[in-house]
Parts: C-alpha cells; structure tokens; sequence
C-alpha cells in the first residue's frame, strides 16, 4: 500500500515542479508573470516578443467583449439554470394602440449557446495558461540570456517541432463544435423535459434524473419500452454477430478448400453485397418480401404455399426474417477478413489433430474456432456494437414494425431506431437523449468487459 | 491398397461436388437481389411496384430515359449532381483531416496525444445519430439548414468526425520505419517536408483507400442527409431521392425508374469499392519495407 502511495506522492511532487507548468512559472516569475495572469501577453511585452503579446491580448479583448456584449456569453450563461421562463405571448402597446408580439425564451436555444460558451470558456482556460507559461519561458530565457525566439521562429516551429499544433488544429475544431458540443448538448438533454409531453417545445426545465427513475416506473413511457427494445436488441444483436462469424467462417473454410475450384470468383460473387450501397440492397430486399411481393409471388407460382408469408407483417416472422437477411449482408463481411486469418492458422497444428484422429468437426472445434476467437476478438466486439448500432438495416427494413410495443416504438425497433423515432417523429427530446446515454453505457460495458476478458488482451503472445 | 485408395478418391469426389453445389446454390442467393434489379429496371409491362411474376415479360430502356429526362416530380440527375458534388467537397477535406491527424498521432510525441486517441475511442461508441440531432440544431442556429446552404451543412456532417477516423492510416504509418524520418532530420528536413515528402508518398496505396472511402461516404449515407435536408427537395442526395420514389405517392409510377437509379449509383459505386479494395490489400500486403 505504501509504495503505491509513495509513488502517487512522488508523481504529484513532479507535477508540481514541472519546469513547463502552470505553477512553476507563477513561482518563479514573479510579479510580471502574475499581472499576465490578468493582462494576457504582458510578460511577452517585456522580453520584445510583441506580435505574440498583441495575438494573446487579442484573444483576451475579444473573449471578453464576447462575454459581456448583449446576447454574448455572460447572458446565456445567466440563463442556464433556468434555461429562460418568459412566454410568447402578445403585449397591448397603449401609445400605438395595437397588440405587440413579444419574443419570449427559447430553452432549447439557451442551452445549446450556455454550452457553447461553456466550450469557448475552456478553450480560453487553454490558451491562458499557454499565454502564461509562454511568457514566463520567454523570461526566463531572457534571464538566462538565451536567445529568445522571434515570431518568426515561433511561425517555423509550426512546421517543425510543434507540427501538430498545426495539423491537428483544423479536424480538432470541426470535431469540438459539430462532435463534441451536440454530444454534450445532447447528454444534458437527458436531464430536461424537453419533449412534446406537458407541452414543453419551447420553453423546458431541469428535471434531475427524473428521466432516469422513469425508467424503473412501469407506468412511464420510458418504463414500459425501454426493456423490451433493450432486449430484443442485445437479443438481435448477439444473432447478428455469432451467426455471421460462424456462417461466415465455414464458407470462407469451404472456400479455402484446396480443391475447391474458381475461388476467386465465388469471393467477388459474395463481396458485391458489400459493394453495393446499403440502402439499395435492403430496399430492393424489402420490396422482394413484401406480402405481394417477389418472393411470395415465386412461391405461390410453384404452388409451394397457398398465402403469402408474412415477412414483415408478423412479429416473429419480421425479427427472424431481418436475422435471415442480415446473414446475407454480413457473411461476406467475415468471408473478407476471414480468409487471409485461416490461411496464417500452423499447418502443424492440423496435423497434429489429424494423428490424433480428429475429424473434419473435431479439426473446426479444437483447431479453427479457438484460433479464430483469439485472433478475431476485436473485430467480434466492433460487429457487436456495430449491430447494436445498426440503423440501416432495421430501418430500411421494417422500419420498426409491424406493430408498436408502446406508444413509440415497435416490435423491431433497436435502441437507435427508437432514438431516431422519438426525436423526428415524435419530438422527446429527452427521452431520446435518455436512449443515446443507455446505448453508450450498454456499448461502453460490452467493450470493455469483453475485450479485458479476451485472450489477446491478457495474453498477447499467446499464439505466437 | 489400390481399392482403398479409389475409394478415398471417390468420397473425396462427392464431397467436391457437393461443396460446388452447395457453392452455386450460395451464389445464386446472394445474386438474385441483383438479377432482379437489374431485370426490373428494364420492366416494359407496368411501372407498378407488384408484378404477377418473378421476372418481367417485356423489356424496355426506357425506364432509365424517363429517369434522366423526365424530371419535374422528382429530379434525379440534380441528386445526382448534388451528391457528386458533395462526394467531391467531403473527400478532400475528410481524407486531409485524417492524414493531418494520423502523422500527427504517429510521428509527433505531444502531451495530450494518447487522451486524444481515448476520447476519439469514446466518441465512436456513442450512437452517431444522437448527436445528429443537436448537429441539426446547431446548424439551424448558424442558418445553414436552408436553401443553398444545404450542401455546405452536408458537407459539415460528412467531415467533421473525420478527426477520430484515424485508426486505420495510423496503423498504417506506424509500420514506416522511424529512421526514414531520422534520416531526413540529420539531412536539415523540418517535420513539414519529411510528411510531405516521404511519409505521403510512402502512404499512397492507403491514400487511395482512404480518398475513395470518403468520396463514396456521401453515396452511401442515407440518415444524416434525411434528418439535414428535410423537405428541401431541391438539394436531395440520391439516397433520399430513391427512397423518396418507393414512398406511396410516388411508387407505382416510379417503381422502375427506382430500379434504375438504383443500378445507375450501384455500379460506379461497386467499381470504386472492388477498387478500394485492391488498393488496401496491396496496403496490407505489401507494408513499408526498411
């Protein structure tokens, strides 16, 4: 216990001296580095670094104007815990004479703004730091009398040393504002009553994990939907994803075969699912097991069935039929990343079963699959949550139908799907929110759990 | 002896034909789709969505005519146009952002790099669509989800999550050798000049990949532009415009000018793939030999 202390102790001690940090540069600057701590750039003043000490003061007067200006930050910010109360509504003006229309809060664009600017508050932290620690670096060449890097220099940095900051500037900024404030956004959601229910569109409030207790409350529509979908989602994908690898293994094997002939071609025949677009397959599949549609009529002609089957129409028969059909759009998946892994299997260990008499099965049970589950574990997990995911094919498909287990969802409808219907058809926002939360925890554990328990995590030499 | 060994021959001649059987069996199930398709694009007798039989009787071409000519209902060769453009727009950036992140991740030692491949780890297990919605909301706020912006908003959403897209370039630079980078270093090259001048090229074959893998992103999406575009019927993608014509008001005119369209955006599309494909197993295959 005490070691792990000790080294915990340790590390805080050289967080604390590290000579680029924060502290450090407070501790040994002195009052010129402190008063940049108000006047962004100061210290950058005085040891001639000028154009730098104009960016930060810059940055410094525009953040500030940004945050006091009307409508700027401070504002939405002041409105966050309330997230606005005043209503539309229409105002006698007695010196016109006429009924005026007055804006009254929108919550929703509060929020979205106070997140906004709580984002740009943590970029500003960022580069007020950096502005701090940057100038006492320049100090403290200048004390040392060093040469102190011009702008210039600062400018070629970029496309050395400092290269990243350069390069990943752009992909970083589109991924904060379009990926990581709606997620952010979307998260807080869960905690509002933003929805269509007690008509709250324009104007919600906080509700504390009110959503989140409603999911334990059989009467809530929350409560009565959440866990059949949740099932019939884990159920759907755990089919989607063991059917596939296995189908998808033995036809890459009967493929392998070394007497099997036209191989090649047997693989480009199964690859031209994966390489037609998604939603043209499923829709053209859809419509082919339509209740009159050409499977059906096929059927019927030869005389195999007297009425149509009803693929989509029946519950059970609409979940099996997607699990039948997903085959058809994931086995070529495992064919393609299946074949060049069973070919790198040591021939020795066949052989060795073979002089223990092993069977063909025997060989497949004891020899291929333990392999493959080894070495596949990662993509096993990523076709698991990827099907957890999988909005296309429940979509195009059967669009959540037949028939509904709620007032929202229905008998085939995944969490996403779900998700997907309570935002544009039915306006939940939170409940919606609420959904995309779950899914990621369900998403996060299966992970997690799976991969720290596979075999080439804990083992990584296992089957060299 | 001689026996034996003919009998083995011949259980393993069944067990070939079997296995070919089986094999052609396969293939016509995972063709059929496709023939149907194909067939029904050219379907003379009916425009409708239902026919009596399996196959059309009579052919024609002028289903894929009226697709291209006939547009005041529904506008193909504008979806066409819109995505094209769209594609083009969201490849250049998408493939730019991620072999500006990759090098970075995989050249450069920074103090935040291995807390940024973390959340990029995380932000790919949240549902991609939740954050769609506020996407849109925030795009609203902006102005960008009407008329003529439309495309630029698409473009938005195609690229902006290309920074967490890293895995497999990265990968891939990891397998340079560092001490092409150190040799060009002793030689006086900045970081810059050695990305550009020897990790890029090293990285074509994955660059292919990665290039016709963003072109076809937009082809091959159908959700974010539904929930983006809306209404707007003028700045439809082809997907929404072929899954538009099987709606009600639309499919018994139009069922087999879908089948067109559909075959019109499958086949560039396969080629390109079959294309990708050669390109990343050559990546795979071939690797950067020291």
């Amino acid at each position: 216990v005490s070691t792990k202390e000790l080294t915990k102790t340790a590390a805080v001690n050289q967080k604390k001296l590290d000579p680029n940090g924060l502290i450090y540069a407070l501790k040994n600057g002195g009052p010129i580095v402190w008063l940049s701590c108000l006047v962004m750039g100061l210290t950058h003043f005085t040891v001639g670094q000028y154009i730098k000490g104009l960016i930060f003061l810059a940055i410094e007067v525009v953040f500030i104007g940004f945050m006091l200006i009307e409508n700027g930050g401070l504002h939405w910010l002041g409105l966050m815990p309330s997230l606005g109360d005043r209503v539309t509504e229409e105002v006698w003006n007695d010196d016109l004479g006429i009924y005026e229309y007055v804006q009254g809060d929108n919550s929703q664009q509060i929020l979205l703004y106070a997140v906004a600017t709580l984002v740009a508050l943590g970029v500003f932290i960022v580069i007020w730091r950096a502005s701090v620690r940057s100038g006492y670096k320049g100090l403290d060449l200048k004390r040392r009398g060093k040469h102190i890097p011009t702008f210039i220099d600062d400018v070629k940095s970029l496309f050395d040393e400092n290269i990243h900051k350069l390069l990943m500037f752009l992909p970083f900024a589109a991924l904060t504002v379009f990926t990581i404030v709606p997620l952010v956004y979307m998260m807080l959601m869960a905690f509002t009553n933003y929805g269509r229910t007690g008509d709250h569109l324009t104007l919600f409030d906080w509700v504390g994990m009110a959503n989140f207790i409603s999911l334990f409350d059989n009467t809530s529509a929350l409560g009565r939907q959440f866990f059949p979908v949740l099932k019939w989602t884990l159920i759907w994908a755990f089919f989607a994803t063991f059917l596939n690898f296995f189908a998808g293994t033995i036809m890459a094997m009967i493929i392998n075969r070394p007497t099997t002939r036209l191989k090649g071609m047997w693989r480009t025949i199964l690859s031209l699912t994966i390489a037609v677009p998604q939603f043209v397959s499923l829709l053209i599949i859809r419509t082919m097991f339509k209740n009159e549609g050409a499977v059906n009529q096929l059927l019927m002609n030869l005389g195999w069935i007297t009425k149509p089957l009803p693929f989509f129409t029946d519950a059970t028969w609409a979940r099996v039929t997607i699990i039948i059909i997903n085959c058809w759009v994931g086995i070529p998946y495992t064919v393609m990343s299946v074949t060049g892994i069973l070919q790198n299997i040591p021939a020795e260990q066949y052989e060795a079963a073979r002089i223990d008499g092993a069977n063909a099965v025997q060989q497949f049970m004891n020899v291929t699959l333990p392999y493959m589950i080894f070495v596949m574990t990662p993509t096993i997990i990523s076709s698991f949550t990827g099907n957890i995911n999988n909005f296309n094919i429940i979509y195009l498909l059967s669009g959540g139908g037949p028939t509904y287990i709620g007032d929202s969802a229905g008998q085939t409808d995944l969490l996403v799907t779900w998700l997907y219907k309570l935002t544009m058809d039915n306006q939940e926002y939170n409940l919606a929110a609420v959904i995309g939360i779950l899914t990621f925890l369900v998403l996060a554990t299966v992970a997690l759990f799976t991969y720290r328990n596979s075999g080439s995590y804990k083992d990584e030499e296992g089957f060299k | 002896m001689a026996k034996k060994y003919g009998s083995v021959k011949t259980k393993k001649m069944i067990t070939d034909i079997i296995v070919h059987v089986f094999l052609a069996i396969v293939a016509v199930v995972w063709l059929i789709p496709f023939v149907w398709l194909v067939a029904h694009s050219f379907r003379a007798e009916s425009t409708g969505l239902f026919t009596p039989n399996f196959f059309p009787e009579k052919y024609t071409i002028m289903n894929y005519v009226k697709l291209f000519t006939e547009t005041d209902s529904m506008n193909f060769p504008r979806t066409f146009m819109n995505t094209f453009v769209i594609a083009c727009f969201a490849c250049v950036i998408s493939s730019f952002f991620v072999l500006a992140v990759s090098y970075s991740l995989s050249r450069v030692k920074w103090k935040l790099r291995k807390s940024y491949m973390d959340m990029g780890m995380v932000i790919n297990l949240f549902p991609g669509f939740m954050g769609m919605v506020a996407v849109y909301f925030l795009l609203k706020a902006m102005g960008l989800t009407e008329g003529n912006k439309l495309p630029l908003a698409l473009i938005i959403c195609y690229t902006s999550g290309a920074g967490t897209g890293f895995y497999i370039m990265k990968g891939y630079m990891d397998t340079i050798p560092k001490s092409l980078d150190e040799a060009a270093y002793l030689d006086g090259a900045t970081k810059w000049q050695t990305f550009i001048k020897i990790t890029l090229p090293l990285c074509k074959p994955m660059i292919v990949y990665q290039v016709i893998t963003s072109f076809m992103g937009p082809w091959m999406d159908f959700i974010l532009a539904k929930v983006i575009v809306r209404a707007e019927a003028e700045y439809y993608t082809v997907s929404i415009g072929l899954y538009k014509m099987l709606e009600m008001e639309f499919v018994n005119n139009w069922f087999t000018r879908f089948c067109a369209g559909a075959v019109v955006v499958a086949i560039p599309i396969s080629i390109l793939f079959m294309i990708t494909q050669k390109f990343y197993q050559e990546a795979m295959a071939g690797g950067v030999k020291g």
